[in-house]
Order: structure tokens, then C-alpha cells, then sequence
């Protein structure tokens, strides 16, 4: 069997070739945020002059707070219709059920050059027209398909007797749904509100065809910035962009697997 | 659960609606309606909200038919999707192996975790970061030349390369992902059965966990294929002058040339394409569901 053991010895290094491969470029883009050079030159100095710099850049802070504000926003629709939208999935049987589950499907699909584009040319034609509205009508659309299928995932594991017994023993429908349901679905609830700012907060290709010049997102601001030229500048943003988005991501995990173990 | 059913089955649509109408409505408003309005643009001569009087034209497919650039263009995207899906089997599929059928416990879930992590990060954000590792004098060629005893220059950013490895780094964590999730599934004593009948290696993963995990296979392909014959922003940023694609001409036509019509009729194309490779995969999709 020393084979075997060679052999899962390689596949463990590989596993670790692989993260490296995954993790490398992101760390040298954090490390070069640090670095004097703004031609991102070697020897290494220590600097922190970029995110300084940061601070004075008004244009990105404007566009960070909107990417903020659009991203709360977009958690706190989607969680409620989300959830609303899964119980009446879970608990009701009617004609068309399988296709309005099926229909959830297209918005995850679709590449979103095409549903952005789409957006732009619906939005423009009945008066909506650009800017940070259209951009929150976007984010939740793409956003809805996700919580709904983390919350259905969630309730799939709910026993339908605890509302019966609760039923029997007097609560109303509402009581029912917020006493008992509701609480049991939480973590779902929870980690899919983090999946739809991760969404939203993420988001480039749907903002940048719906943005203007002065209302935009974080990304479509770096991106306009990469297409100028690099700065070490951009460098400092998309570290704390990556920093914040891989820390929700962590929460949801730990939300969704710990909650589905419970 | 029966009785659960039949009480639903009575109570039906009625009570479901009011439940389900908001979010309903939102997608018919923010992606449905979208998509048939572009249907309804694409054959259009102008935009009609411009003022200007229009007409109803099939000439922005026949656009797209009469001049060979946006066939070229339409194959060199699918060439690059095909290329992208392939290097992330390459690489994703032997990682998921290890993943479901050589760790075990905690270093398996905390392992799973990274991999996932990256992909649910900033996409842009992460095709900028190998502008650093890729250009000339940046982090690859430093750390090649400091090692080799001759000098080489590596500049791969804005060539063909640079685009097919950050895409491949931006996917390749979808095919991990949806192949373990198959691997996974497969019971080890099916292994080890075909192993003490005296099966090699070779003929096990051939005969067993290849079919077995087909399904994921398909899935990662399609999920990975979709998205990247419809980008343009990673050739833009890493392929420069030679990151021309169907994505970044589709884009040229709401941000830059403003032949909306054009743009229009081109996503359509685009999403028909799309639409047949996913009925194509759903088969496959469906028996593993």
C-alpha cells in the first residue's frame, strides 16, 4: 500500500498547488498596496500612503457609499419577498408550482452581459432610465433567485408537524409563521440576506451598464480606473473590497453550515 | 407528510399569492420584461424613446449574417469558453478528487472553504490582481529570473494567455465545487470492489468514478462555459488590444457606438446560443437531479 500513501501524498500537495494558484495573485495585489513604488517596483517598502490616499479620492467614496446603501438595501427586499416566496413554495401545492420554481433559474443563468444590457434597453424605454434606482431594481432581480433556493434549502429540513402541533394547541397563521416557522428557517434567512449582499455588493456588469457618471458602484469606478492605468491606489481598494467580501462570505458559511446541522 | 399535502393542495394558489406576487413581480419587471423588450429592440431600426421615427427591420441580423466579423468573433468566444471549461476540468477535477475521497474531517471542510472562498469575492477585483503577476517585471518574471541562470523576459498581460488563465482562476472553483459534490456521493465500496476484482487503478476511474460523476462534470461545464463566452470584462483588462471578443463588441454597442438595435439583436444571438448549450446539458443535468 505504499503506492496509495505516494499517491495521496501527491494529491494533498496538489490540493495546496491549487490554493496557491487561487490565493497567489490576490496576495501580491494586497502586498503591493503596501508597497512605496507606484510602479510596483522590488525591493519591498513599507508604505501605507495609498490608503491614505484613499481618504482624499471623493469620487471612490462616493461610489463606495452607494455600493453600500444599494447592497443594505438590496438584503433587507430580498430577505422579506425572498422569504415570503419560499413558504408559499414550501407550504402550498398549485398548477404551475415547478414552472415558477423553474423560473428561478434564467436570472442565475443567463450571462449578465445580456440581462444588463437587457435592463438598460427596458429601463431607458419605459422611463426608469440610468442611475442608482435602476441599479437597485437589477440587483434585487439577481439577487431574489438565490435567497429563495438558500431559504427553500433551509425549510426543506423543517418538520410541517411543528405547525401542526402549534395549530392544535390554538396559535393563528401568524403566530404560527412568526413563532415557530420563522425562527427555525433564521439561519437560512440569514445566510441568504448575506449571499444578496455579496450579490449586489459584488455586482459589475449590471451596475456598469446601468450606471451614470455620477451615480456608480465601487466596481464600475475601479473598473473606469484599471482602463486609465493601475495605481497602487486601486490596489488599496480592491484589497479592502476582497478583505470585506471573503469576511462575509466566511459568516455565511459558518451561518449556513452550522445551521444546517443544528 | 401526506396529509401535509393534501391540506396544501386545497388551500392552492390563493393563499400562495400574496406570498409569492411581490417577489414574482419583481423578476417579470427587472429580467423578464427586460429580456422580451431586447427581443422586441433587436428589430428595430431606431430606438423609438430618441424621437426619431422607426421602423420595424430584420437588417441588424442581417448584420450580423452578411459580415463575417461578428461570426469570427461569435466563434472565437465559444473557442475561448471551450478552452476556459477545459483547463478548469484539467485542473478543478483531480483537485475535487482529493477533495471528497483522500481528505477527511476538518481539514476537508476547512480546505472546501478556501477553495469556494475566492469565487465569492470581487470577480473584477481578481482579474486585476494577475495584471501584477503577469506584466513585465512584475512578480512572474522577477521570481523567474531570480531563479534561472539566464534571463528570460515574461510579459504575458494583454496576450491570449493572460485572458484563458484569469478566466480559469475566476472558474475553475465551480468545477471543484460541483465535482466534489458528485465524487462525493459515489460509495467508496463500489471502489474497492472493482479494485479487489482485480481492476487497475487506470480501469476504475475509467469504468467507475468517471461515469459516476458525469453529472457534475456537465454541470461545472455548463456553468463555466455560459458565463465566459458572454465576457468582456476580462479580456478587456488582461487582453487589451488582442482581447477583442463577441463580449467586448456586444458591449461597444451600448457604451461606446450606441447602436443599441445592433447591441440588441447581437445579445439575442448570444442568448440562443446559450439557450441551446443548456438544453443540450439538461439532459445529463436532470438524470443526476
Amino acid at each position: 500500500m505504499a503506492t496509495t500513501r505516494i499517491l495521496e501524498g501527491l494529491g494533498r500537495l496538489y490540493i495546496w498547488l491549487l490554493l496557491a494558484f487561487l490565493y497567489l495573485p490576490i496576495i501580491i495585489m494586497a502586498l503591493m498596496s503596501f508597497n512605496v513604488s507606484p510602479f510596483y517596483q522590488l525591493p519591498f517598502e513599507w508604505t501605507t500612503e495609498w490608503y491614505a490616499a484613499l481618504w482624499q479620492n471623493d469620487q471612490l467614496i462616493a461610489a463606495t457609499w452607494n455600493s453600500i446603501e444599494i447592497a443594505v438595501i438590496t438584503t433587507l427586499i430580498c430577505t422579506v419577498l425572498g422569504s415570503a416566496a419560499s413558504l408559499a413554495l414550501y407550504r402550498y401545492d398549485f398548477r404551475g408550482k415547478k414552472f415558477l420554481q423553474a423560473l428561478l433559474f434564467p436570472p442565475i443563468a443567463i450571462p449578465w452581459l445580456i440581462t444588463g444590457t437587457a435592463m438598460l434597453i427596458f429601463f431607458f424605454g419605459v422611463g426608469i432610465g440610468r442611475g442608482l434606482f435602476a441599479i437597485l431594481l437589477g440587483h434585487v432581480a439577481l439577487a431574489l433567485p438565490y435567497v429563495i433556493v438558500v431559504v427553500s434549502a433551509r425549510l426543506q429540513t423543517f418538520a410541517p408537524e411543528l405547525e401542526e402541533a402549534a395549530r392544535s394547541l390554538g396559535a393563528n397563521q401568524w403566530q404560527v409563521t412568526s413563532r415557530v416557522t420563522l425562527p427555525w428557517i433564521m439561519p437560512g434567512v440569514i445566510a441568504g440576506g448575506l449571499f444578496a449582499f455579496a450579490v449586489s455588493f459584488d455586482q459589475f456588469v449590471v451596475s456598469y451598464f446601468l450606471s451614470t457618471p455620477g451615480q456608480t458602484t465601487l466596481p464600475v469606478e475601479i473598473y473606469a480606473a484599471i482602463r486609465k492605468g493601475f495605481t497602487p491606489e486601486i490596489n488599496a481598494v480592491s484589497t479592502i473590497i476582497i478583505v470585506v467580501s471573503m469576511a462575509l462570505m466566511l459568516l455565511t458559511a459558518r451561518f449556513f453550515k452550522f445551521g444546517g446541522e443544528k | 407528510m401526506a396529509a401535509q399535502g393534501a391540506t396544501a393542495t386545497r388551500s392552492g394558489l390563493r393563499s400562495a399569492l400574496p406570498l409569492l406576487a411581490p417577489a414574482y413581480l419583481w423578476l417579470t419587471v427587472a429580467i423578464f420584461l427586460p429580456l422580451s423588450a431586447m427581443v422586441f429592440f433587436s428589430f428595430m431600426t431606431e430606438l423609438s424613446l430618441s424621437g426619431k421615427p422607426w421602423a420595424f427591420t430584420l437588417g441588424n441580423y442581417a448584420a450580423f449574417f452578411s459580415q463575417s466579423l461578428y461570426l469570427t468573433l461569435l466563434l472565437a468566444s465559444l473557442r475561448l469558453g471551450l478552452e476556459v471549461t477545459l483547463w478548469c476540468i484539467v485542473i478543478g477535477y483531480p483537485a475535487a478528487y482529493v477533495l471528497a475521497k483522500v481528505l477527511k474531517g476538518r481539514s476537508r471542510e476547512a480546505i472546501f472553504l478556501l477553495v469556494i472562498l475566492p469565487f465569492w469575492s470581487n470577480g473584477l477585483v481578481r482579474i486585476f490582481s494577475w495584471a501584477m503577476v503577469l506584466r513585465e517585471g512584475g512578480i512572474l518574471d522577477t521570481a523567474l529570473n531570480a531563479v534561472l541562470p539566464f534571463k528570460i523576459n515574461i510579459d504575458l498581460m494583454y496576450s491570449y494567455p493572460a485572458v484563458i488563465i484569469g478566466l480559469v482562476h475566476s472558474y475553475v472553483p465551480y468545477m471543484v465545487l460541483t465535482c466534489y459534490l458528485t465524487l462525493q456521493a459515489i460509495d467508496d465500496s463500489l471502489i474497492e470492489a472493482g479494485r479487489s476484482l482485480g481492476a487497475t487503478r487506470l480501469q476504475v476511474l475509467k469504468r467507475i468514478i468517471i461515469p459516476l460523476s458525469m453529472p457534475g462534470l456537465v454541470a461545472g461545464a455548463a456553468l463555466i462555459f455560459v458565463p465566459v463566452v458572454g465576457s468582456f470584462m476580462e479580456p478587456r483588462i488582461l487582453g487589451g488590444r488582442t482581447g477583442t471578443f463577441y463580449g467586448t463588441v456586444i458591449e461597444d454597442q451600448f457604451v461606446a457606438v450606441f447602436n443599441w438595435p445592433l447591441g440588441a439583436a447581437l445579445s439575442f444571438i448570444l442568448l440562443a446560443v446559450v439557450l441551446v448549450i443548456l438544453a443540450v446539458a439538461s439532459p445529463v443535468l436532470r438524470r443526476a437531479a
